[in-house]
């Protein structure tokens, strides 16, 4: 590992014209962070998420990639950046006119040159890694909720990507299923050293997985607060403390 | 780069025949073309009862090694041979456990295969067959909608039909406007051409105000909403389908028939004869444009003999047409979106389907409406 942080936001902010959602966020993320990004509704998460991943051009700031930075770098530079990322989206957004085995596909038959039996292979145990073994034929509009976000992230992983960017990852899971993809999302971590960032309200999933967080506040239009959310929880700021206390202590 | 050599694979013997050693080394990481799991099938035959891993020399690993591995232990399954994780890298072994924890769903997997030709005719032939039945319903619902309308008990916004009425009639002046003037003009040039012969040019007037009034107006404008409208009304309804707010309109017991058919069949029976005379005086302003510049009629002859050629009947005949096109149109488009799966792909095919079903029944209704109209002297 060298010394340049894996993902570094300096002085960030993000508009809708006139309207602006954030202003200066400055954090670190550092390789195999689980990194969490935390707030109300409608203060900015996502659109913080879509800063970082080059969807949406941020108003002020710089985002950097192992010192590299995006929103600057030529449009082959920042194709090469894209490509260590592997993005969630809250609703999935898989490819409907495609089944499962060909969503999850269509990155590694882009990228990697593989031949197409290994490519299944590869297909077939990424599904079978999000419990979705034996679903290759099925479109995503026969599938529930929980088994589109399931597969979506079979989808974000195909590439084995250096960061892991996911948006809600438990939102409409069962709790034993919401569980069992905080443990995947940990072991990604563990066994192949993923960073990964995470935009959720998922208590459970905030206090048992994050090991690094900032907090948007939506009337202050800034970051409140940062660091490990189990700190955030026992001396963080007041307003993050009831938030990951569901207003339960002030 | 540090241990950029690539994937080393080994089969060893150890001690016991019965167990198999595969050395893993370098390394495997999917950017690396890695062996196919099945390069081992010839090695892993009797009497070997158990495989081991030694991933000792291994550098580096992503998926790629995990794939292999899972790949190797299906071969493995089938043939009764007990597959020995411990010596891998326990961040592997756990995503492997963790891969293997949810079973396959055997009833899961179907694949239809390619049909032949006769099945695909067959298909062809029986869908067709259950069409028919669900556009005779939908046809039912749209009377019982109207006959509440009638008896006022049709639940509706009047600012939907409003918006409706403004987006299927003035915004389509332009392109009706277009269409018609250069429709106008061909049927002048035709007209004159064969009345030149017996010079009787003055009868473009009566040829070109009878054709657009009577029948090519409201054909022109039928095909043009037809494109326009009701493509769009497909894909309206269709996408509501894909997000359930049409199943969020039934929960709360409002009829999504009145709340979003009513509206837009109503609008297009209002606007589409509206369209139908707008085009008609289009056509005959070309007429005049052509008589006057090519073959030096002038503007009063061509008035008078325009006013003298157009009766009542022809204008009855005329919007009568419009406003059968104009259900047409509304009842295809709002068919085909009520119809539409739910992914992006079915709402395309309902826009398609929807333009085709409308110029399709507009042809057909054309046929038989010029047939009876004769038949009645009309």
């Amino acid at each position: 590992m060298n010394a340049t942080p894996h993902i570094e936001v300096r002085d960030l902010a993000m508009a809708y014209g006139d309207f602006i959602v954030q202003r200066g966020l400055d954090f670190t993320v550092n390789q195999g962070d689980i990194f969490v990004v935390m707030g109300g509704n409608g203060c900015g998460k996502t659109t913080l998420m879509r800063a970082l991943v080059g969807l949406q051009r941020p108003a002020a700031g710089a985002v950097l990639y192992s010192g590299e930075d995006f929103w600057n770098a030529g449009p082959e530079a920042q194709q090469r950046l894209k490509r260590r990322l592997g993005i969630l989206f809250q609703g999935g957004a898989l490819w409907s006119s495609l089944t499962l085995a060909e969503n999850v596909a269509l990155p590694l038959a882009e990228y990697t040159g593989l031949a197409p039996a290994r490519v299944d292979e590869i297909v077939a145990f990424k599904l079978a890694l999000v419990g979705l073994a034996g679903f290759e034929d099925f479109y995503p509009a026969e599938l529930s909720g929980g088994m589109k976000k399931r597969a979506a992230l079979a989808r974000a992983m195909a590439l084995d990507p250096d960061i892991l960017v996911i948006d809600e990852p438990s939102s409409g899971l069962d709790p034993l299923t919401a569980r069992r993809l905080d443990e995947l999302i940990m072991e990604l971590r563990d066994s192949l050293g993923t960073t990964i960032v995470v935009v959720t309200h998922e208590l459970a999933s905030i206090l048992s997985i994050g090991n690094n967080s900032i907090y948007l506040d939506s009337e202050s239009h800034t970051m409140i607060a940062t660091g490990h959310p189990q700190d955030a929880l026992k001396n963080g700021h007041p307003k993050v403390r009831q938030f990951l206390t569901r207003g339960g202590t002030a | 780069m540090r241990g950029a050599q690539a994937w080393q694979l080994e089969v060893n013997p150890s001690g016991d025949p019965a167990t198999l050693v595969i050395a893993l080394g370098g390394r495997w990481r999917i950017d690396q073309h890695l062996p196919a799991a099945d390069t081992l099938q010839a090695t892993l035959a009797a009497p070997v009862r158990q495989i081991r891993f030694d991933a000792g020399k291994l550098s580096d690993w992503d998926s790629g090694l995990l794939t292999f591995v899972s790949g190797i232990s299906k071969s493995c399954a089938a043939r009764d041979i007990a597959v020995d994780n411990s010596g891998l890298p326990p961040g592997a072994q756990r995503l492997l456990a963790m891969a293997a924890a949810v079973p396959e769903q055997k009833l899961a997997a179907r694949d239809p295969g390619p049909q032949g030709a006769l099945a695909q005719v067959g298909s062809a032939t029986l869908e067709f067959v259950h069409g028919a039945p669900q556009m005779l319903n939908f046809l039912g619902e749209l009377v019982l909608s109207l006959l509440r309308l009638v008896s006022g008990r049709a639940r509706f916004r009047a600012r939907d039909l409003w918006l409706e009425i403004e987006e299927v009639g003035p915004r389509a002046l332009p392109i009706v406007s277009v269409i018609s003037f250069l429709v106008g003009l061909i049927l002048a040039y035709l007209g004159a051409d064969q009345l030149k012969l017996v010079g009787a040019q003055i009868f473009i007037a009566d040829l070109v105000a009878i054709g657009m009034v009577r029948e090519i107006g409201a054909l022109m404008t039928g095909i043009i909403i037809a494109g326009r409208t009701g493509a769009a009304f497909a894909a309206q309804l269709g996408t509501m389908q894909v997000n359930e707010e049409i199943d969020a309109y039934q929960t709360l017991g409002i009829s999504a028939f009145d709340f979003l058919v009513l509206p837009r069949v109503l609008a297009l029976m209002l606007m589409v004869p509206l369209l139908t005379l707008y085009s008609a005086f289009i056509g005959m302003l070309a007429g005049l444009l052509v008589s006057l510049t090519i073959f030096d009629i002038g503007v009063f002859e061509y008035y008078t003999e325009t006013l003298r050629a157009l009766e009542f009947k022809q204008f009855a005949v005329g919007l009568s047409k419009g406003t059968v096109y104009g259900a047409i149109v509304a009842f295809a488009g709002c068919l085909r979106g009520m119809q539409c799966g739910r992914s992006a792909e079915a709402v395309g095919h309902a826009a398609t389907s929807a333009v085709v079903t409308a110029i399709l029944l507009i042809t057909i209704a054309a046929s038989i409406m010029t047939i009876v109209y004769y038949q009645l002297g009309i």
